[in-house]
């Protein structure tokens, strides 16, 4: 057990990491040093909260506090002093630690164009990563008509359709060929920037931007086509990179991420990373759900709860949920290789489905528009079950198959075995026999079958059958 | 429904009351069968010592071992060695009495009833946001004015039928009706729309709904501000339940999640109903209270023609639960650890307050520990089949068997009075006459139509002749007899002033007004004024009047699954079946229309494992195994196998079941483990 946890970050793995270890029993005192100023916060709902539909109190996060945990806000970490084992706050405060872990996170990329300083960015220039970035894209926007989203991507996206939302001309300008390329093939960038540009985000696929100015009045970006777009507003989703500063400076192993192993350590065994700053088996998680599994095997290792917990990557579902666009997107979906491959393409309504399968398995995936197997989709994928013998089925969902048998077009077809009364199981035949015994009426056969007494729901199918007896009446009843 | 007698025995006829609205299914119709049935017990049964098994004997005989049995235990080991097990089809009078002679003929604080296996999560969230516990706080007619109503992990088309009649009023209204439930059941397919989640995660789903109310800002503010209190800790916990987070994890895309979160948070009136298949977790509190806090966030609770229900599962599981059965309550739905409780029940039974125990255990425990060296070594079981009907039923059964006295009364050889040393055969419900409680909090009245038959007594005779023979001498056993009269009327009388003042107040019922109206909704404390067919319209019952918001979280199901055990198993009911099945089982007609145990199983499955439709198939989890035929269903997840549970022997699927509780209801875990499968 460790006596002393710092954790470094207070983003969704630090805070995610102090609410674990908080749930697990022992005496241990955590201090978490947040270097934003605010509570937790969910930033998953940025977009949410740009797209103004959502205030900042509703984005907060559940936040461990009391019980040995020591939450403090603003206050950027300056240093790691290994062998003194304690972290220097830019305050110059000292605070000593057992364990370290770095959730640090990631930064936004701030691409290299002539007239952008990282260090000195124009007011109406910003970039979409943090809640203070979002106030400063919320304070641009007010009174702002038109704005422009550099980088196609997932997040980038998210921020366009937020603004949108907000009433502002948004385009998207990217510079690949087709939107969110890692995650769709060109297909299905298409049909999403059709239902894009039905929301009314306008898309510039396949031109690089070359210049940015930015004045009191407006934004202008250069494209390398030669136009230039004009707008009240630049946000900028050009890609994140793990923040390892500290890592780096402290002399820990840092590739693309500070790199540690399957219970999180990094070349330090008293130090930790997780979440977006961590790189694991060479990869870079960036995503939440990872970030929480993190969150959970480091609880577990650290309280001793579970000292031998190894963090095992799950396959990656990536979803864009956007008010009026639905996409998710899994796995090896655009590569080639052996297996099947099911499609379906209706642009005109914004469908578009992909689905790869090896070995009765999905290998990857894209769903985007109203798939209703989408569900079922991510589970298959995500725990590598089996799919389903009629593939269909991965189309069309519960659609396929799951409806009760169709009601016969007419009482004669109808298998005198069937029973229409589920409640008091009533079949056709006893109410033929009830009909022969005497009873001439919906009431009578009703009260001598008792069918339909119970929910009520076969009523029709009764008052039906005994409609056909009573036309049949002349010919004879054989069945 | 209403009896008649005649020459050729006796009928039964649908009565138009307001709640079934002259509907009745096949169990109602043929119920009046089990009352004249060959296997009906008209004789007690006493183990005979020599050969091992159960003999005919006299009621003097039978009460004789009965009470020498408990004398000795209870000199041996103390008064809690001897333990009472209830059930929630009792009548309220039942109920209330076999209570208070656990707590003063037998002086145990060990009783608990089969109702911790049914109602008990939906309590225990009740109870901590509205500080009161009724099944509908409204009547059940709301139901077919509703805009919106969604229905989680209820089936009242196979559970409940006259029900749907409701269900079919609010569609032909104009409402929408929304099921959650892992299969698609005869009540899925009427629905608008059917959330098909994996099981064990409602709590997931319900989270996600509130994320999107919101997102979307549906949530009530002003309702929020004025109502109710600790919704700040709320909306953070289900910030972190975007919706995507909880496709992931139930399988329901987030498509019908917005598409119900809509229909919830826009509709005019709006109903949230939660039955067994939400209820029966290790999480069943938590996630009864995700549900409720969606209501609550979304104002409906206590709005007219809205609010959120759970749906009882017991012929009198709401009144079966309020007049003290259960290990930690009084009558009146009080608790046992309440000192002004304690006082005034006490007063009402003519003993002092510090002469009555305190609380017991829930259910489960309770069972799990009789015949252990420090539980109980008698039980007494009223009304119930735990041989069949609890969780981990073979490990139940073997502490049955380890008990030195077990007595049950039932009117049948149930497979637990098959265990027993006493049966004592009892009336049935044609034959005494009470009150039982329906969902709504109505109280209504039993009629008896005959006397039971020569040979057999009614439960509250069977707890007057033991408290009578209990008691050390003569004058004890006069007074005991004056504590514990056998007529229902009597006892009402005293139930009337037991509950007086306590939550579920019945002071002001009378069988005379019960008589009068269709029936009396409690609290109705006083005869002058009136009852409460709607709570919560000015204030809720806790101590400043605002509802409790709770935060909660989805956690994994107490067993998941794993490469030797890789499938998800649940159970339920079937239409012509009912609880352990010790009535139903016994009607030709039902018998006919659902004979033996089944395992539904997705044909995706089957083709894997290789069963054909009807092949045999076991079952089996780390706790036991059962068999039964297969029957192949495009309805369910390919994941999970679904058994009814009304089976035993070979065909009972609580072999396998988990008995994991909640730590806070002590409900076990019916509704999910993990099993394997393969043809028998």
């Amino acid at each position: 057990m460790t006596a002393r946890v710092v954790i470094v970050g207070n983003g969704m793995a630090g805070a995610r990491l102090a609410g674990e270890l908080h749930a697990r029993e022992g005496d241990r005192k955590v201090t978490v040093l947040g270097a934003e100023p605010h509570r937790a916060y969910n930033r998953i709902l940025l977009s949410t909260l740009l797209a103004g539909r959502v205030d900042e109190p509703d984005i907060e996060l559940t936040e461990a506090a009391g019980h040995g945990i020591d939450l403090r806000t603003g206050v950027p970490v300056a240093a790691i002093d290994r062998a003194a084992r304690e972290v220097r706050t830019d305050d110059g405060e000292r605070i000593s630690y057992d364990h370290l872990v770095l959730a640090t996170g990631a930064r936004a990329v701030l691409p290299p164009l002539p007239g952008l300083d990282p260090a000195n960015l124009p007011e109406r220039v910003v970039p979409f990563r943090t809640l203070d970035d979002c106030r400063r894209i919320l304070a641009a926007a007010a009174g702002a008509r038109s704005a422009l989203v550099l980088g196609g991507g997932l997040l980038g996206l998210e921020a366009a359709r937020g603004l949108a939302i907000r009433g502002l001309t948004t385009t998207v300008v990217h510079p690949r060929g087709h939107l969110m390329e890692r995650q769709l093939d060109p297909a299905a960038g298409a049909v999403l920037a059709g239902t894009l540009a039905d929301l009314g985000v306008t898309i510039q696929l396949a031109v690089p931007a070359t210049g940015v100015a930015a004045d009191a009045t407006g934004v202008r970006l250069d494209l390398a086509d030669g136009r230039t777009l004009h707008a009240d507003l630049l946000l900028l989703s050009c890609g994140v990179r793990p923040d390892t500063a500290l890592a780096q400076a402290a002399g820990l192993t840092v590739r693309r991420g500070v790199v540690v192993d399957d219970q999180l350590r990094t070349d330090d065994r008293s130090i930790s990373a997780i979440g977006d700053c961590a790189e694991h088996d060479g990869v870079l998680t960036g995503l939440v759900a990872p970030a929480w599994a993190q969150a959970r095997v480091l609880a577990d290792v650290l309280t001793g709860s579970d000292p031998l917990a190894r963090y095992r990557p799950r396959p990656v579902v990536t979803r864009l949920k956007a008010a009026g666009i639905d996409l998710a997107s899994m796995g090896d979906a655009v590569g080639g290789g052996p297996g099947e491959e099911l499609t379906f393409t209706d642009p005109t309504r914004g469908t578009y489905a992909r689905l790869r399968i090896r070995d009765e398995r999905l290998v990857g995936a894209i769903l985007l528009g109203d798939n209703p197997a989408v569900g079922t989709v991510i589970q298959l994928f995500d725990r590598g079950h089996p799919v389903p013998t009629d593939r269909r089925a991965l189309l069309l969902g519960r659609a396929l198959g799951t409806a009760g048998a169709a009601p016969a077009a007419s009482p004669a077809l109808m298998p005198d075995a069937a029973t229409v009364c589920q409640c008091n199981t009533v079949s056709k035949g006893a109410l033929v026999r009830s009909w022969r015994s005497g009873a001439r009426t919906v009431d009578a056969v009703v009260a001598a079958t008792r069918a339909g007494t119970g929910c009520g729901g076969c009523r029709d199918a009764v008052g039906g059958i005994v409609d056909w007896l009573s036309q049949a009446e002349a010919v004879e009843v054989t069945r | 429904m209403v009896l008649r007698e005649d020459d050729a025995g006796v009928s039964v006829h649908p009565r138009q009351f307001p709640t079934n609205r002259g509907g009745l299914c096949q169990k109602g119709w043929t119920a009046a069968e089990l009352l004249d049935h060959p296997e009906r017990l008209t004789t007690p049964l006493v183990r005979d010592p020599a050969t091992g098994t159960l003999r005919p004997a006299s009621w003097d005989a039978a009460l004789d071992r009965v009470v020498t049995g408990i004398r000795a235990i209870q000199n041996d080991a103390g008064p809690d060695a001897v333990a009472v097990f209830g059930g929630g089809g009792l009548t309220n009078e039942k109920a209330y009495a076999l209570g208070k002679f656990a707590r003063i003929g037998l002086r145990t604080r060990h009783i608990d009833y089969n109702g911790r296996f049914c109602m008990s999560s939906a309590a225990a969230a009740g109870m901590r946001a509205f500080g009161i516990d009724r099944g509908l706080p409204f009547p059940l007619a709301d139901l077919g004015r509703a805009d919106t109503l969604l229905l989680v992990g209820a089936n009242p088309a196979e559970t409940m039928p006259p029900l749907v009649r409701w269900l079919t009023e609010q569609r032909a209204n104009g409402g929408q009706l929304i099921v959650v439930d892992p299969r698609v059941t005869a009540t899925a397919r009427q629905a608008d729309l059917h959330l098909q989640p994996l099981p064990g995660t409602d709590l997931a789903v319900a989270n996600a709904l509130l994320h999107i109310a919101l997102t979307e800002g549906w949530v009530d503010r002003e309702y929020v501000a004025e109502r109710t209190a600790g919704f700040e800790a709320v909306r953070r916990s289900v910030a972190a339940w975007w919706p995507a987070r909880a496709e992931q994890i139930s399988g329901v895309p987030v498509a019908d999640l917005e598409a119900t979160a809509r229909a919830l948070g826009t509709g005019g009136r709006v109903i949230i109903l939660t039955a067994r298949g939400a209820e029966q977790h290790a999480k069943g509190v938590d996630t009864v209270s995700a549900y409720v806090n969606l209501a609550l966030a979304l104002g409906l609770p206590g709005r007219a023609g809205s609010g959120y229900g759970c749906l009882t599962g017991q012929g009198n599981g709401q009144g079966g639960r309020e007049h003290g059965q259960k290990a930690d309550q009084l009558p009146g739905y009080r608790r046992i650890d309440d000192p002004a409780a304690r006082e005034h029940v006490a007063g009402v039974w003519g003993v002092p307050a510090d002469e009555l125990p305190g609380p017991g255990v829930p259910a489960y425990q309770l069972l799990d520990s009789l015949g252990t060296p420090d539980g109980p070594r008698a039980l007494l079981v009223f009304g119930s089949n735990p041989v069949v009907s609890a969780p981990r039923a073979g490990r139940i059964e073997r502490r049955l068997r380890d008990l030195d006295l077990l007595v049950v009364a039932d009117l049948m050889l149930s497979e637990t009075a098959a265990l027993a040393d006493v049966v004592l055969p009892t009336a049935q419900w044609a034959e005494e006459d009470g009150t039982m409680t329906n969902l709504e909090g109505r109280v209504l009245r039993r009629r008896a139509l005959r006397p039971p038959p020569p040979g057999v007594r009614t439960d509250l005779a069977i707890i007057a002749d033991l408290a009578a023979r209990l008691a050390p001498d003569a004058a004890a056993a006069t007074d005991a007899a004056a504590r514990f009269p056998a007529d229902p009327a009597t006892v009402f009388a005293e139930l009337r002033r037991a509950s007086a003042g306590g939550a579920a107040d019945y002071a002001g019922i009378s069988w005379a007004r019960i008589d009068a109206a269709d029936g009396v909704y409690w609290p109705c404390p006083t005869e002058e004024g009136s009852d409460t067919p709607r709570l919560f319209t000015d204030r809720f019952a806790t101590p400043d009047g605002r509802a409790r918001f709770h935060p909660v979280d989805h956690r994994p199901a107490a067993e998941e699954v794993c490469a030797a055990y890789p499938l998800h198993f649940t159970t339920g009911r079937v239409l012509a079946q009912y609880q352990s099945g010790t009535q139903t089982r016994r009607v030709a007609a039902l018998r006919r229309a659902a004979a033996e145990a089944f395992v539904e199983l997705h044909p995706d499955l089957a083709g894997r494992l290789g069963i054909d439709d009807g092949d045999p198939v076991r079952v089996t989890s780390r706790r036991g195994e059962f068999s039964a035929p297969a029957r192949l269903s495009a309805g369910i997840r390919p994941d999970t196998v679904f058994a009814p549970f009304h089976y035993a022997g070979a065909g009972r699927a609580n072999s396998v079941t988990n008995d994991a509780v909640d730590p806070i209801s002590g409900m076990p875990e019916f509704k999910i483990c993990a099993v394997r499968v393969e043809k028998a």
